[in-house]
């Protein structure tokens, strides 16, 4: 291994009844290198984002079922940006419907996940982000 | 580095977590941190928790931190699980049961992966416990899974273990390595409330009694919670405080406190004066030692005598 593990924190916020989901890509990321903090179900964007910076953690990944993604999204990434952690990745996967995609990209997010992605998909692609988002500060 | 120690000792969350995360990442500008960090800890008492997975210790470790909040008295929690030796990542789920605590300014909680190397565990952790106490944290918990070696590393850094049992376990009990138990400054069994709690009340009393040292001057507790419903956490954190006093009372507080650090300092110069010998053999010498020992040319004692001969 020639670089630390990424971490990434895997949040349920909202009032979602169950994270087979999240739970299916925590595995993924885990088999895939990653450390994953995973925080389970019916989280505030809060507690959230205070997890987030006690962990350090260089991705966070949302997984949102309930359909209120417009309203949890935008105030977790203005709690990210207040806390100075707006350089955290932020990925979205659940049930997203595609209208929505373009704002939640505009707000921030990185990339938007539905249902039937892919487990390596999304693993691939999130290490693809952050490896990229790395070099970008090392050849300052 | 300055400027990232201000902040973590000024109590901003986000300073301590960049700071965790040089530490454990041995990154080159945590020496200079470390050294720092060092001078100004001490004031922390460590709480090792440790015990098989489903103990409930997560939810045991929550009503812990809650009712030391209570007190007034401000907590750090270091969660340790293991790294996975295929993949090298891991999965940090410790924060599920323990979420409740985030809204909580006097409560830091940080996961750490043991990242393989179980020596090298404890090592990084007591690096993490430094940066914790330096910055204010008073009572720190760490938790882990209780399954080997790497515990009883930990338990030499902690004030105070705690080992945690559950009902249920019958005769895996005694499977469970004496020298779990052997670590304990107190034992508990959680899930207090399921059947088979007095069965293995019962077992463990015996086995307690077995391994009971009278000179050491404490006895271990045997004690009963059930973490949900937080019944006996706060006799369990009398326990714990009651420990730390006989600790400090009866001089052993210092005697373990030498042995921590002596074992720490010996560890860290066998380490450096390797390193630094083995780059003054160079590979090509090492390697060719390694082929004469694997051709029984050589064997391993005269080997490090010629290797040792020319640092003279």
């Amino acid at each position: 291994m020639t670089r630390k593990p990424y971490r990434i924190l895997i949040a349920k916020p909202g009032l979602d009844g169950h994270d087979r989901g999240a739970k299916v890509i925590a595995k993924a990321l885990r088999d895939g290198g990653f450390e994953v903090i995973y925080t389970g179900l019916r989280q505030t964007p809060e507690m959230i984002v205070e997890a987030a910076l006690q962990e350090d953690v260089q991705a966070i990944g949302l997984s949102i079922l309930s359909g209120a993604h417009m309203t949890l999204v935008p105030r977790i990434m203005e709690l990210l940006r207040q806390q100075g952690l707006g350089d955290v990745l932020v990925f979205v996967g659940g049930i997203i419907p595609d209208e929505d995609i373009p704002m939640l990209l505009e707000l921030g997010v990185r990339g938007v996940f539905g249902p039937g992605t892919p487990t390596d998909r999304v693993v691939a692609f999130i290490r693809q982000e952050l490896a990229a988002q790395e070099s970008q500060w090392t050849s300052c | 580095m300055d400027e990232l120690l201000k902040e973590a000792f000024a109590g901003r969350r986000r300073a301590i977590a960049r700071l965790i995360s040089l530490l454990e990442d041995d990154e080159p500008s945590a020496r200079e941190a470390l050294a720092r960090l060092y001078l100004r800890a001490g004031q922390a008492r460590i709480v090792g928790v440790t015990g098989p997975p489903g103990s409930g210790k997560s939810t045991l470790i929550l009503q812990m931190a809650r009712e030391y909040r209570r007190h007034g008295l401000t907590v750090g929690i270091i969660a340790v699980d293991p790294t996975s030796p295929f993949s090298g990542g891991a999965l940090l789920g410790d924060r599920i049961r323990m979420q409740a605590l985030s809204a909580d300014p006097g409560v830091f909680l940080r996961s750490m992966a043991s990242r393989g190397s179980l020596g090298g565990l404890a090592r990084a952790v007591s690096k993490v416990v430094w940066a914790l106490d330096a910055c204010g944290y008073r009572r720190i918990l760490v938790e882990t899974v209780g399954t080997g070696q790497a515990e009883v590393d930990i338990a030499r850094l902690a004030h105070t273990t705690v080992v945690i049992q559950v009902p249920g376990l019958g005769d895996d009990i005694q499977a469970l390595k004496a020298g779990i138990l052997e670590i304990a400054d107190i034992v508990v069994v959680n899930k207090a409330d399921l059947p088979g709690a007095e069965r293995a009340l019962s077992v463990l009393r015996t086995m307690l009694s077995l391994s009971s040292c009278p000179s050491s001057g404490w006895q271990p507790p045997l004690l009963e919670t059930v973490a949900i419903t937080s019944e006996g956490v706060s006799g369990l954190i009398g326990a714990v405080e009651r420990h730390m006093a006989y600790l400090s009372q009866s001089g052993r507080l210092r005697a373990r406190e030498q042995m921590r650090v002596l074992g720490e300092l010996e560890e860290i110069l066998r380490e450096e004066l390797f390193r630094r010998a083995r780059a003054r053999w160079g590979e090509a010498r090492y390697c060719q030692i390694v082929q004469r020992l694997m051709a029984h040319q050589l064997d391993p004692y005269t080997a490090v005598e010629e290797l040792l001969k020319d640092e003279a």
